[in-house]
């Protein structure tokens, strides 16, 4: 009875809406951390601008370098869509390539995300200097934390299937990590939007005026 | 005779508490939150036991300044996260997935995750008392009087990590019920046709999922600051500390609809069964629930009318809160339709219903004057207020959780709670409730500010800060009455029968105490009070709710015949919650600081360090866990 | 129908309404306690008084109606043995549309008053004289300061009668409240946000104040007085208020200025013009002696209370500032007696 003891992954009743349980829950989880990251979004523009000392952000902020490791990111996601759609048709090489591939570029972002930090400090912003060093470096960093679990929830998912443990019976899990993966992509496409751009921006229009 | 029995088989002794510690058993799991939550509600009561001896006179020196505050900031604390809200989580664990026609949570061990995490956020929270000093800034807690400044100690720290905590708790509950309700429904019962309790939590397990993260961030944001010198709050590095009252309040009045709607809910089953008539305007009355849930975000700065908002925002907010009135006058007087033209019974689980709806009226009513932004002003902060949220909260929350204990307690155990004492007990609940809690308006009219730790003598308040004080220990008495007859009834109480009040739902169509899988078979449902219209098949038709005719998708499934999987007992939620409890007090201790001066407190990061990866294991030994067993 | 009786549950419903409402409006409003807001002594609190009649007997009608129906009903069709299943009704769309939309009208009526007052309280007055005051909270006791006139002075506010004062409110360390009942509702003050509000006090008298947000350990102690004077009554003050302090012209109080000066350290932290202290830390004390109440209206401005104050203040408010310099038995009595002779001459 294999199937019986791992009734939770894969059920065999059919639920109400005939939506899996856990792909629900899944939508749900995301669904409320939108409201986290809502809320820190919230306090980073609530104190936009209210910063008594620099340095501020168009003074720091280096859109080419953010633009470079948000592509980076973006095509990650589009890594992952092939490597489900690997997984779905049961191309189980083909689908460790293309996580693998996923799970590279989000450490490459991670690591823009590192250089960035470290950039940040030695130029003489942290998160203790003012509001916009506190605000950024928590909104940023939780965004990092985000993308560091999915990096290892990816590479969990790559040595399952390299140990043949993510058979066709799991193309749901494969599904659920890819939600998420794609909602934290999401997310930092709206604080790439928030910090970086309205803050270069902004930071143009002091420029000229 | 369970006793004398452990006493002679000690072995047996840890089987039961091995059994207790690994279940996820979701009726075993809404047992430890009733009863974790009542003792922690007992530790709220004798928290305001102390306030209202401090203050029965004027200028009495009872309890210091410093330990009134703690008291009051841990009393609020404690009744709203770790005594009503799990209350209602007990309930939601041992009735929903009977009523609805399962034989378990969507997720037994993320449910069993919930519990132990909540516990562990209630003892942290807890135990600050011993170390250096609770919470001693209001449940609120307002920046910056919780700043490192003016709040050196560790009492915050605790706070603000022990509701990360439990939110994390609350959420993972949340997000399960969410999921239980959408789809694990027993064939047929289409949305329409959930009973009233199932609706209600449905509103609530969405509230929480979307307002504990806004409490986290904020959470998170104080500890920051406190830890490690962030300027969230800084009003020196040009931050405005309202920015905290609006995250709180965001959260907070969602919150008080988390706190008031499982016990409409629970009413709203207790009437039409002790009236013998189906619930009035059903839809109306589901449709006033979610309509509370979600206008519930709108109105949250209504507690901060006097923080200075200006005109426009303080016009809007009254006017958002005053429209709430609107679905809950609904609600009441769809309450007072279905027992119209019934024929009542009063059981003392529905004298505390109508107590209830008597009470929470009083409550609704004086709210309505507060949402009035003007006269407000002159009742923000006064004891005006804090009769309003205990007439909603005791008068609200406590009665209609009692009404469930004692409409429930014999699906839980087998046996009938006493009636004799249950009906002393309602009338002194109802006695010293008013008691307390009526003259607190009028103090607060006559300009009595809340959380003082003492008053002037001249100033008009003694007469009732003494019969407060007194109804406080009628409270205490009523109390004493409910303990000694839980416990008398839970060893010599009446056999209470599968059906002891002849009611509707599906709950009790099955044994009491139900067997560990619920439902032999789970049962087809062909309309609204699905037990009722089994046992009354030629009255008068119960409407079938949803679109006439059509069957639900999963009807055509037939129910019943599959093989029965029981999940496993696990320890890993258990050792999970224990992780993060561990790091949680690293979290507490990870720096030295003081203002302007901090520097990494090695044996914090350790804790974190040990805490994490104990979690970590132990998540990764629950996903290699089977999750059910085998056949039955 | 069917024979039962309508007198029980009508009385008992009448009963139920009769003791809650006898209660509250006989217990309700006592208005010769110092802090009740039924005593309105100034428009603001006057408007907030009417809006408060406007909705409480709104609330009080729907409660009579509401709760006679509900407790009629519980007596009513209470069970008697042998009754029949009753009828299962399921609703009723008239009623359900009806009890939807008659407190959306009563919500209404009730807006009405409640925006326009809202405005006229929150919006400054253009018309009348003026009068400007500042307001500083500090743990635990109040700064007041009127910048037209160049007045500083602490835990009681002076204004003149029929004069409308323009209050900034300030705060120094965490968000207090400032309250006067009487004169109308609290407004926060707020660390780096600064809210005004208006007061008019009608008629001369002395109102009670307090801070009604918690502000930590000594909140309850954080009270102040408000004075509302005559216009003549008011100029005396003021003009009593400009001048720096007096010398001392007893013996006791010479001995107490030098201990205030000298070993007592209290320069270090207060103010007494047209000497040398300068400490701007505590409540300036130049005309301590013309106070009604000391230590922010905890206590009245007697000597002895000034020496008991002075002898153990963190036993008289625990936490505050003056408690950790100094302790109890810092000065003997003679001291504790001199000091309290100086401050009571600095009229």
């Amino acid at each position: 009875m294999a199937q019986a003891a791992h009734a939770e992954h894969a059920p065999e009743h059919p639920t109400s809406t005939g939506l899996d349980n856990r792909k629900l829950l899944m939508w749900l989880f995301l669904g409320s951390d939108c409201l986290f990251f809502g809320s820190l979004i919230a306090t980073y523009l609530i104190n936009y601008g209210k910063s008594l000392v620099g340095p501020y952000p168009h003074e720091i902020l280096d859109i080419l370098v953010t633009s470079v490791s948000t592509f980076v990111l973006l095509l990650s996601s589009f890594m992952f869509v092939l490597s489900l759609a690997a997984h779905t048709r049961g191309d189980y090489r083909a689908f460790r390539v293309w996580v693998l591939c996923t799970v590279i570029l989000g450490c490459t972002f991670l690591g823009f995300q590192v250089f960035e930090f470290q950039q940040f400090v030695h130029e003489g912003l942290t998160p203790r200097t003012n509001l916009f060093g506190t605000t950024f470096f928590t909104l940023t960093g939780f965004h990092g934390a985000h993308v560091t679990i999915g990096v290892v929830w990816l590479l969990s998912l790559f040595f399952l299937s390299l140990r043949g443990k993510l058979g066709p019976d799991k193309n749901l899990s494969v599904d659920i990590a890819g939600l998420y993966w794609h909602f934290v992509d999401v997310v930092w496409i709206v604080i790439f939007t928030v910090i970086y751009l309205s803050g270069v921006v902004a930071g143009t229009n002091a420029a000229g005026g | 005779m369970a006793t004398a029995a452990i006493a002679r088989h000690p072995a047996a002794f840890w089987d039961r508490v091995w059994m207790w510690l690994t279940t996820v058993d979701h009726k075993r799991i809404g047992a430890l939150y009733g009863v974790t939550a009542f003792l922690f509600f007992l530790l709220g009561g004798t928290e305001a036991l102390f306030m209202r001896l401090q203050l029965m006179r004027p200028e009495q020196n009872m309890v210091p300044p410093e330990t009134f505050n703690q008291l009051f900031s841990m009393h609020g604390t404690t009744m709203i996260f770790l005594a009503i809200m799990p209350l209602s989580a007990a309930f939601f664990n041992l009735i929903i997935p009977l009523q609805i026609g399962a034989r378990d949570v969507a997720f037994p061990r993320l449910n069993a995750f919930s519990y132990w995490t909540f516990l562990a956020g209630g003892i942290m929270l807890n135990t600050s008392w011993f170390l250096g000093g609770a919470l001693n800034a209001g449940w609120f807690a307002y920046s910056p009087l919780t700043g490192l400044t003016f709040n050196p100690g560790h009492g915050v720290d605790f706070w603000a990590i022990s509701l990360i905590l439990l939110g994390i708790a609350s959420t993972a509950a949340g997000l399960n019920f969410v999921v239980t309700i959408v789809n694990m429904r027993a064939p047929g019962m289409t949305l329409t046709r959930m009973p009233v309790f199932v609706w209600m939590t449905l509103v609530v397990s969405f509230l929480i999922v979307t307002a504990f993260p806004v409490i986290t961030v904020a959470l998170i944001e104080l500890a920051f600051d406190r830890a490690f010198g962030f300027n969230f709050f800084s009003v020196t590095a040009g931050s405005n500390p309202i920015l905290w009252q609006h995250l709180f309040w965001v959260f907070g009045h969602p919150e008080v609809y988390i706190l008031i709607l499982p016990a409409m809910g629970i009413v709203s089953e207790i009437l039409p069964t002790f009236a013998r008539k189906p619930l009035f305007g059903y839809m109306f009355i589901v449709f006033s629930g979610i309509s509370i849930g979600v206008m519930g975000w709108m109105v949250w700065a209504h507690h901060m009318f006097t923080v200075g908002m200006g005109p426009v925002a303080n016009t809007m907010f009254t006017l958002t809160t005053i429209t709430i009135a609107v679905p809950t006058g609904v609600k009441i007087f769809n309450w007072i339709g279905t027992l119209w033209g019934g024929s009542i019974e009063y059981k003392t689980a529905m004298l505390f219903a109508v107590g209830f709806i008597a009470m929470f009226i009083i409550g609704g009513l004086s709210g309505l004057m507060h949402a009035v932004s003007p006269s407000d002003a002159q009742q923000q902060d006064t004891y005006f207020i804090v009769a309003h949220i205990h007439y909603v909260l005791f008068g609200g929350s406590i009665l209609g959780i009692f009404a469930g204990i004692y409409y429930w307690f014999p699906k839980a155990t087998g046996r009938l709670l006493g009636e004799g004492l249950g009906k002393i007990h309602f009338w002194l609940t109802f006695v010293g409730f008013n008691v307390t809690f009526m003259p607190m308006h009028f103090v607060g009219l006559n300009g009595m500010p809340r959380r003082q730790s003492t008053y002037a003598a001249d100033m008009g308040w003694n007469l009732w800060n003494m019969v407060e004080t007194i109804g406080a220990f009628i409270l205490l008495a009523s109390l004493l009455v409910f303990l000694y007859n839980f416990f008398r009834s839970g060893r010599k109480g009446e056999q209470a029968g599968a059906d002891p009040w002849d009611a509707r739902t599906l709950e009790w169509a099955i044994p009491s105490p139900p067997p560990e899988h619920n439902f032999d078979t789970i049962p087809q449902v062909h309309g609204r009070d699905a037990f009722w219209e089994q046992k009354h098949p030629h009255a008068a038709p119960v409407p079938a709710g949803g679109a006439n005719g059509q069957l639900h998708p999963a009807e055509h499934q037939g129910g019943g015949h599959e093989p029965i999987h029981m999940p496993n007992p696990s320890y890993w939620p258990l050792l999970v919650s224990v992780g993060l409890g561990i790091a949680g007090y690293g979290l507490i201790y990870i720096t030295h600081r003081a203002p302007g001066a901090f520097s990494l407190n090695w044996g914090g990061l350790a804790a974190i360090v040990v805490g994490v990866t104990f979690a970590a294991i132990s998540t990764f030994g629950w996903y290699k866990q089977p999750a059910a067993g085998p056949e039955h | 129908m069917n024979g039962r009786g309508r007198l029980l549950p009508i009385a008992a419903a009448i009963g139920f309404v009769g003791i809650f409402l006898f209660w509250i409006l006989y217990y309700g409003r006592t208005p010769e306690t110092p802090q009740s807001i039924f005593e309105a002594a100034g428009p603001v609190a006057r408007m907030q008084l009417n809006l408060f009649w406007w909705i409480f007997w709104a609330a009080t009608i729907v409660f009579i109606v509401v709760e006679l129906a509900f407790v009629y009903a519980l007596f009513h069709f209470r069970r008697r043995s042998g009754d029949p299943l009753p009828a299962q009704t399921h609703g009723n769309m008239p009623l359900e549309i009806g009890w939807t939309i008659a407190p959306a009208i009563i919500l209404a009526i009730i807006a009405v008053p409640t925006v326009s007052v809202l405005w006229k309280v929150l919006t400054l007055p253009n018309e009348g004289v003026r009068l400007e005051v500042e307001a500083v909270a500090h743990q635990w006791w109040w700064e007041f300061n009127y910048p037209s006139l160049g007045i500083k002075t602490a835990n009681e506010m002076h204004i003149p009668a029929g004069t409308v004062a323009v209050i900034k409110l300030e705060s120094k360390d965490v968000i207090h409240s400032f309250w006067i009942p009487k004169l109308g509702g609290k407004l926060d003050m707020i660390p780096g946000q600064h809210n005004v509000m208006w007061l008019q006090g009608d008629e001369p008298g002395v109102y009670y104040g307090q801070c009604a947000e918690f502000c930590g350990e000594g909140h309850a102690l954080m009270r102040f007085r408000a004075i509302v004077d005559t216009k003549e009554d008011f100029d005396k003050w003021t003009a009593l208020q400009k001048q720096p302090a007096g010398a001392p012209t007893t013996g006791a109080a010479a001995a107490g200025r030098d201990i205030f000066m000298g070993k007592g350290a209290c320069a270090g932290c207060h103010t007494v013009r047209g000497t040398d202290a300068r400490g701007p830390v505590g409540p300036d004390l130049t005309h301590i002696g013309s106070r009604l109440t000391i230590a922010a209206g905890i206590m009245d401005n007697t000597h002895d209370n000034l020496a008991k104050w002075i002898a153990d203040p963190e036993g008289l408010k625990p936490g505050n500032l003056m408690g950790t310099v100094i302790t109890k038995g810092k000065f003997s009595s003679d001291e504790l007696n001199g000091l309290a002779s100086y401050l009571g001459s600095l009229k």
